[in-house]
C-alpha cells in the first residue's frame, strides 16, 4: 500500500519536475525582446479592439505608436483626446488632439416615405443584397435596411427600428470608431463632427438621382434644388451630383436650410423647441418641436425614433 | 452511338420541367420602343456612336466597343433614335441605354436576310475573327464574355479541341434545344467557322440525353462531316459549365484559376455558334436571339427568336400574358438566372430565358441549423466545402475562406438546392468570393 | 401588378428533402430492427422505445422553450431519432426512471447544452448510453433472454461479449467458449440476448438498405467499419486462434450492427468528406476490436464511436475533398 503510494508521489514530481525544465527551456529560446512601453501604451487604450484606429486591434496600435516618431496619424478614436495624450504623455511626443465625431445615418427611406417595389428574400446581409439589385426600393442610393451597421458596431451605439426599416445612432454610446462606415456597402453612414448637446444638422440622402427621378423613388429624398445652398451664409453647403452637403465643420447650426427644404430631407436633431412665432410659417420645424417634448421621458435614441415617426405623419 | 459520358464529382439533378421543349420557334416582330443597353457583356462598356433624334436601321452599330475585352452593339430595329438616356437593367440599377421608337423593319443592305444555307466558307482567319468581333457577338449561355477573346488563343498556348456546348442543363430551358433542332445545319457550318478560326481539325457537340431527338438529329447530319462529332452525356447539372463539360467530354480538368485553353480547349454555345454562322456567313451582327418564356402556371410556354431590346413584358404578353399567380420572376433557367423586381427591363444578349415562378413555390423556406449532413460537400462540383465557406462568410474569416479557394466556386447554386436545412449557402459563398476578389484586387495594386 | 414579385438569389428551386424528412427516413429504417426487437422480448420492446421518444421530444422541448428561452425545434426529427437510439441500445427490463435519467443526459447534457441540433460533438444518444452504463451497470447488463432462449429459471443472461470476457478473465480459450457462444447464424438473425436494437443484424442490414436507397447516408462509415473490424480481429484471429474470437463473431455480436449503421453515421458528429468518413470508419473499427480484446468492457463499439466524434473536427480540418483542377493534367 504505501508502495503504491510513494511511487505515485515520486512519478508525479519527476513528471512536474521535468515539464518545468522543458517550459524554461522553450521559454527562453523564444523569448522575444519587446518594448516595455507598448504594455505602457496597451494599458491606457480602451481595450476595445474595434478596429477604428486603421489597426486590427489595440496591441498593434500601441505598437505603431512606439514605433512611430510622431503621433500625427495615430489616433485612437475610442479613447479620444484624453487617451492620445496619455500615450503621448508615455512615447514623450506631441500629442494630436481630434474634434470629437459621431455617425450618422444618411437616408430617410423608411417604409412610408419610400415604397417597396420588390420583396428581398436571402441572407440578412446588405452586402449580399446589394451585390444582388437595388433591394426592395427603387432607389439605389438608399439604406437596404438588413443591418449590415448594427452587426459592424462593438458599442451597442446602433440599433434597427422595425418600424422604419432604417437604423438609429444613440449618440452617447457611439466613439465614431468607423466600423459601421466601413459596413455600409452604400456608404450611407458619415462620421460627422459632434456638436454640444450632440446637436446634428445634416442632410439625409445620398441619391445622386436628378431631382424628379429621386423624388419617384423617395418623398424625402434631396432632389438638388440648392435652396438651402442659397440660404446659407456661412458657406457650410456645396452642392454636387444632384446633392446637397453640409460640412459640419463650417456649419454653425442656424438651421435655416431645415426650412427651406422642400422634402424634408436635412435633419435637426436635439435642438430645442423653435419660437412660437415660425411655428405657423414653417411646418418642418414643428415636428422637431413635438418630438423634444418627448425627450424628457425617452432615451437619447427613443427620442430620435420618436422624431422619425413625427416626421412619418407628415410625410 | 456513342459511350454516355458525364463529369464525375457532384452534381444534382432537378427535376426538368422542359414545357417548352416541343413548341417551335416562333418569331416576334418588332414593334413599340426598345432600350438598347451599351453594356451586355463582361468588360469595358461600349460607347455610343448615335444621337437623340438619329434615323437607325436593323444592323447599324449603335455603340462602340471601347477596348479589346468589349463588344459592339447595333440596332435592333430601324426607327428614331428617342434618346440616350439610364434605364433599369436586370439588377434594377440604371445603365446607359439606347431607346429607339421602332418604326417599320429595315435592314442595313449589306445584311443577308435570305434563307439559304451558305455553306461554303470563304473567309480566312483574321476575317473570321474580325467580323465576329464586328457583330458584338458574345456568349449566349448566360456568361455574355466576348466571344472574339476566346476565339483569339494566346500565344505559346495550342487550341486541340471545340466543344459547343449544347448542353442546357438548366430545367425549363430548351432555348438551345430548339436551336439545334432547326437549325442544326447553320450549326454545323458554325462549328466549321469556329474550328477554323482556332485551327483545331476536332470539333464535339456536347448534348444531355434528355434531347435524344437533337442528338439524334445532329449526328445524322455529322455522319458526312470530318472531324465533328456529337457526345451524348448524361442528364446532371452543371453539365453546362465550361470546366464540367470540358471533364466529361474529354476527361481533362481545367487547372485552379485557368482557363480552358490551358488543357487545349475552347468551348462554345450552341446560340453564339449560331450567331458566329450569321455573322460570318450573312453578315448579320448579333441582334436577336432565342429566348425561351416559361412557367408552371403560363399559357403558352414558348421559344421566342426576338430582337435585343424588346422588354420582358412583351415576351410574356407573347406567350400568354403574366399569370395572376406569379411570385418571381426569373431571367435564366431556375438554378443560375437572375431573379428580377420589374418587367419593363430589356432582353440582352445573355438572356437565355424568362422563368415565371408561381407564388406557392416562389419562396424559400426559413433555414434552420446545420445538421452537418454533408450533401453539399457531396454535391459540389468543385470539391469544395460550401457549409465552410457559408460559415466563414458569416463570420467575416475571408483570408480563410480564400485559403479554401472560394474564387474557384462557378456559383451553380447545387450546394443551396440540396442543403435540407434550406440555408443560404451560395448568397454567404457570393459575399465571400465578392470580398476575397476586393482583396485579391488590392494585393494587385500594392504590388504594383 | 398589384403583387410584389419576390427578389432572391439563385437557385430559384429547392430540392424536397428537409431535415425532418431525413430524419424521419431514419426513423422508418430503425422500424425492421424495432419490429424484430418486439418479436424477441415481446410488448417491453414496443413500449418502452416509444415513452424514450416521448421524454426526448418533451426535454427537447422544455429545454428549449424555458432554459434557452428560444423557439423549440422538436419538429425537426432529430429528439425522436435520439429518443429511440438511445432506447435500442438498452435492456428490455430498463426501468423506466433509470430511462428517463438516460433520455435527460443525452437530450440535456449530448446536445441541448452545445446549442442544439448540429452543434453537439459527441452523438447524444451514446452520451445517454455511457452515463447509464457507469452510473447502474448492474441494471444496464443484465440482458433479458430473447423468445426461445429464456428457461423456467433464467431469464436473464450475459451478451455473447459478455460470455467473452468472462471466459477469458478466467483463462478459459476462446475456442472452447466458442461451443458456448450462439452461432453465427442465430446471431445474425437475432437469438442472443443484448439490447432491444442490436439483436437482428438482419433487420439492421434491411435499414441499412433503406438509408442507402433513400440516400440518407452513403456506404463510407458503415461499410468501412465492417472491412476494418472483420480484417482486425481475423488478423488477430489467424494469429492467435486460440484466445480471438472469430472476425464473423466480431462482425454479428454486440452493438457493432446498430452502432456502425446508425450511430456512427449522425450526421453531425462524423466527418463532411467521403475521405474523412473512411478515416473514421477506420479509427471505429480498429479502436472497437482493441477494447473487446484488450479492454475492461465487453463490448467497444460504444466508445470507439465517442472517440472518434472527438477527433471529427481534426478530420474535417486537415482531410478535405479533391479539388476540381488540383491535380494538374496535360494530355
Amino acid at each position: 500500500m504505501s508502495d503504491i503510494v510513494l511511487y505515485t508521489v515520486l512519478t508525479l514530481t519527476l513528471l512536474g519536475a521535468l515539464s518545468a525544465v522543458i517550459l524554461y527551456f522553450v521559454a527562453r529560446k523564444f523569448h522575444v525582446e519587446e518594448d516595455p512601453r507598448i504594455d505602457q501604451v496597451e494599458e491606457v487604450l480602451p481595450h476595445a479592439n474595434c478596429g477604428g484606429c486603421g489597426y486590427p486591434g489595440c496591441r498593434p496600435f500601441a505598437e505603431a505608436c512606439v514605433k512611430a516618431d510622431s503621433l500625427d496619424d495615430l489616433y485612437c478614436p475610442v479613447g479620444g483626446n484624453d487617451v492620445m495624450a496619455k500615450v503621448a504623455e508615455i512615447l514623450g511626443l506631441e500629442a494630436v488632439t481630434a474634434e470629437p465625431r459621431v455617425a450618422v445615418i444618411r437616408c430617410q427611406g423608411s417604409f412610408e416615405h419610400r415604397p417597396r417595389t420588390s420583396r428581398y428574400e436571402g441572407a440578412e446581409s446588405c452586402a449580399v443584397a446589394h451585390a444582388l439589385y437595388t433591394g426592395d426600393t427603387d432607389c439605389p442610393y438608399g439604406c437596404l435596411g438588413l443591418g449590415d451597421c448594427v452587426r459592424a458596431c462593438d458599442f451597442e451605439a446602433l440599433f434597427m427600428d422595425e418600424k422604419t426599416g432604417l437604423p438609429y445612432v444613440i449618440d452617447e454610446n457611439c466613439v465614431a470608431c468607423g466600423a459601421c462606415v466601413e459596413a455600409c456597402p452604400r456608404d450611407i453612414i458619415e462620421l460627422r463632427k459632434r456638436n454640444k448637446k450632440d446637436r446634428k444638422i445634416y442632410v439625409a440622402c445620398i441619391n445622386e438621382e436628378k431631382g424628379g427621378v429621386a423624388r419617384q423613388y423617395c418623398d424625402v429624398a434631396c432632389i438638388g434644388c440648392s435652396k438651402c445652398f442659397q440660404v446659407c451664409e456661412f458657406d457650410a453647403i456645396t452642392m454636387g451630383n444632384n446633392l446637397a452637403f453640409i460640412d459640419s465643420d463650417a456649419c454653425k447650426l442656424c438651421r435655416k436650410c431645415v426650412v427651406v427644404c422642400p422634402t424634408h430631407s436635412i435633419l435637426e436633431i436635439n435642438f430645442p423647441p423653435r419660437k412660437e412665432r415660425k411655428k405657423d410659417d414653417q411646418p418642418a420645424a414643428k415636428k422637431v418641436t413635438a418630438a423634444k417634448e418627448k425627450k424628457a421621458i425617452g432615451k437619447n435614441g427613443e427620442t430620435q425614433e420618436g422624431e422619425r415617426s413625427e416626421e412619418k405623419k407628415e410625410g | 452511338m456513342q459511350k454516355i459520358k458525364t463529369f464525375p464529382k457532384g452534381g444534382v439533378h432537378p427535376p426538368e420541367h422542359k414545357l417548352s421543349a416541343g413548341r417551335p420557334i416562333e418569331v416576334l416582330p418588332p414593334g413599340g420602343r426598345v432600350v438598347v443597353p451599351v453594356v451586355q457583356h463582361i468588360g469595358a462598356p461600349a460607347e455610343p456612336v448615335v444621337q437623340r433624334g438619329d434615323e437607325v436601321k436593323v444592323g447599324q452599330l449603335l455603340a462602340k466597343s471601347s477596348g479589346y475585352v468589349s463588344a459592339n452593339v447595333h440596332s435592333p430595329v430601324s426607327g428614331k433614335v428617342f434618346r440616350i438616356d439610364k434605364r433599369f437593367d436586370a439588377s434594377g440599377y440604371k445603365r446607359t441605354s439606347v431607346i429607339i421608337d421602332v418604326e417599320g423593319d429595315d435592314w442595313l443592305p449589306e445584311i443577308d436576310r435570305s434563307e439559304t444555307l451558305v455553306r461554303e466558307i470563304t473567309a480566312a482567319r483574321e476575317e473570321i475573327l474580325a467580323r465576329i468581333q464586328e457583330a458584338g457577338i458574345v456568349g449566349m449561355g448566360g456568361a455574355t464574355f466576348p466571344s472574339h477573346v476566346k476565339l483569339n488563343v494566346p500565344r505559346g498556348k495550342k487550341a486541340e479541341l471545340l466543344i459547343i456546348n449544347g448542353v442546357e442543363c438548366e430545367p425549363y430551358l430548351t432555348a438551345d434545344h430548339r436551336l439545334m433542332l432547326e437549325r442544326g445545319e447553320e450549326l454545323l457550318v458554325g462549328t466549321r467557322i469556329l474550328m477554323k478560326a482556332l485551327g483545331v481539325d476536332r470539333a464535339v457537340i456536347g448534348i444531355e440525353n434528355n434531347k435524344p431527338d437533337a442528338i439524334e438529329h445532329l449526328s445524322r447530319l455529322t455522319a458526312a462531316e470530318e472531324g465533328i462529332t456529337v457526345q451524348p452525356l448524361k442528364v446532371k447539372y452543371p453539365q453546362g459549365g465550361e470546366k464540367q463539360l470540358i471533364k466529361a467530354v474529354t476527361g481533362r480538368e481545367v487547372p485552379s484559376g485557368g482557363l480552358p485553353i490551358d488543357v487545349g480547349v475552347v468551348v462554345h454555345n450552341v446560340g453564339t455558334t449560331v450567331a458566329a454562322y450569321e455573322a460570318v456567313q450573312k453578315n448579320k451582327p448579333l441582334i436577336e436571339r432565342v429566348v425561351t418564356v416559361t412557367g408552371k402556371s403560363l399559357a403558352k410556354p414558348s421559344n421566342f427568336l426576338v430582337r435585343i431590346g424588346t422588354p420582358i413584358s412583351a415576351l410574356v404578353d407573347a406567350a400568354g400574358g403574366l399569370p395572376d399567380d406569379t411570385g418571381k420572376v426569373v431571367l435564366g433557367g431556375p438554378m443560375m438566372g437572375k431573379a428580377v423586381a420589374r418587367l419593363d427591363i430589356p432582353v440582352t444578349k445573355g438572356i437565355s430565358g424568362v422563368l415565371l415562378i408561381p407564388d406557392a413555390e416562389a419562396h424559400r423556406r426559413p433555414y434552420q441549423a446545420c445538421i452537418r449532413c454533408a450533401r453539399c460537400v457531396s454535391v459540389c462540383p468543385m470539391g469544395l466545402e460550401p457549409y465552410l465557406l457559408m460559415d466563414l462568410g458569416v463570420h467575416e474569416r475571408f483570408e480563410r475562406a480564400r485559403d479554401e479557394r472560394v474564387m474557384d466556386c462557378i456559383e451553380c447554386g447545387s450546394c443551396s438546392y440540396i442543403c435540407p436545412a434550406d440555408r443560404p449557402l451560395l448568397d454567404y459563398i457570393r459575399l465571400d468570393k465578392l470580398r476575397v476578389g476586393e482583396m485579391i484586387r488590392k494585393a494587385k495594386q500594392a504590388v504594383k | 401588378m398589384d403583387k410584389l414579385l419576390t427578389v432572391s438569389m439563385s437557385p430559384h428551386v429547392h430540392h424536397r428533402d428537409t431535415t425532418s424528412r431525413l430524419m424521419y427516413g431514419v426513423v422508418i429504417a430503425l422500424l425492421p430492427a424495432w419490429a424484430a426487437s418486439v418479436w424477441f422480448f415481446g410488448w417491453g420492446a414496443l413500449y418502452i422505445p416509444l415513452l424514450s421518444v416521448f421524454f426526448a421530444v418533451l426535454f427537447e422541448y422544455l429545454i428549449a422553450r424555458f432554459l434557452l428561452k428560444r423557439e423549440p425545434s422538436v419538429r425537426d426529427g432529430s429528439a425522436v431519432v435520439t429518443g429511440l437510439l438511445l432506447a435500442f441500445t438498452l435492456p428490455v427490463n430498463i426501468p423506466v426512471w433509470i430511462l428517463a435519467i438516460g433520455v435527460f443526459v443525452a437530450i440535456g447534457v449530448g446536445k441541448m447544452s452545445f446549442g442544439g441540433l448540429g452543434t453537439n460533438p459527441f452523438n447524444p444518444a451514446l452520451v445517454g448510453r455511457v452515463f447509464l452504463f457507469i452510473s447502474f451497470p448492474v441494471q444496464m447488463t443484465s440482458w433479458p433472454l430473447p423468445k426461445g432462449f429464456a428457461t423456467a429459471d433464467a431469464v436473464t443472461g450475459a451478451t455473447p461479449l459478455g460470455l467473452l470476457k468472462e471466459g477469458m478473465r478466467q483463462g478459459e480459450h476462446v475456442a472452447d467458449m466458442m461451443k458456448e457462444l450462439p452461432a453465427n447464424l442465430d446471431m445474425f438473425m437475432g437469438h442472443m440476448p443484448g439490447s432491444m436494437g442490436e439483436v437482428a443484424a438482419a433487420a439492421l442490414l434491411l435499414g441499412f438498405l433503406y438509408l442507402l436507397w433513400k440516400r440518407i447516408i452513403t456506404w463510407h462509415i458503415p461499410v468501412t467499419i465492417f472491412v476494418t473490424v472483420f480484417l482486425f480481429s481475423g488478423l488477430l484471429w489467424l494469429i492467435d486462434p486460440v484466445n480471438n474470437a472469430t472476425p464473423w463473431f466480431h462482425l454479428l455480436s454486440g452493438g457493432l450492427m446498430l452502432g456502425a449503421i446508425f450511430m456512427a453515421t449522425d450526421y453531425v458528429t462524423s466527418p463532411m468528406t467521403h475521405r474523412g468518413m473512411i478515416w473514421y470508419g477506420v479509427g471505429i473499427g480498429l479502436l472497437t476490436v482493441i477494447i473487446r480484446r484488450w479492454g475492461a468492457y465487453p463490448e467497444g463499439v460504444q466508445f470507439a464511436i465517442l472517440i472518434m466524434n472527438a477527433f471529427v473536427p481534426l478530420i474535417n480540418l486537415y482531410v478535405k475533398p479533391k479539388r476540381f483542377g488540383e491535380v494538374k493534367k496535360n494530355g
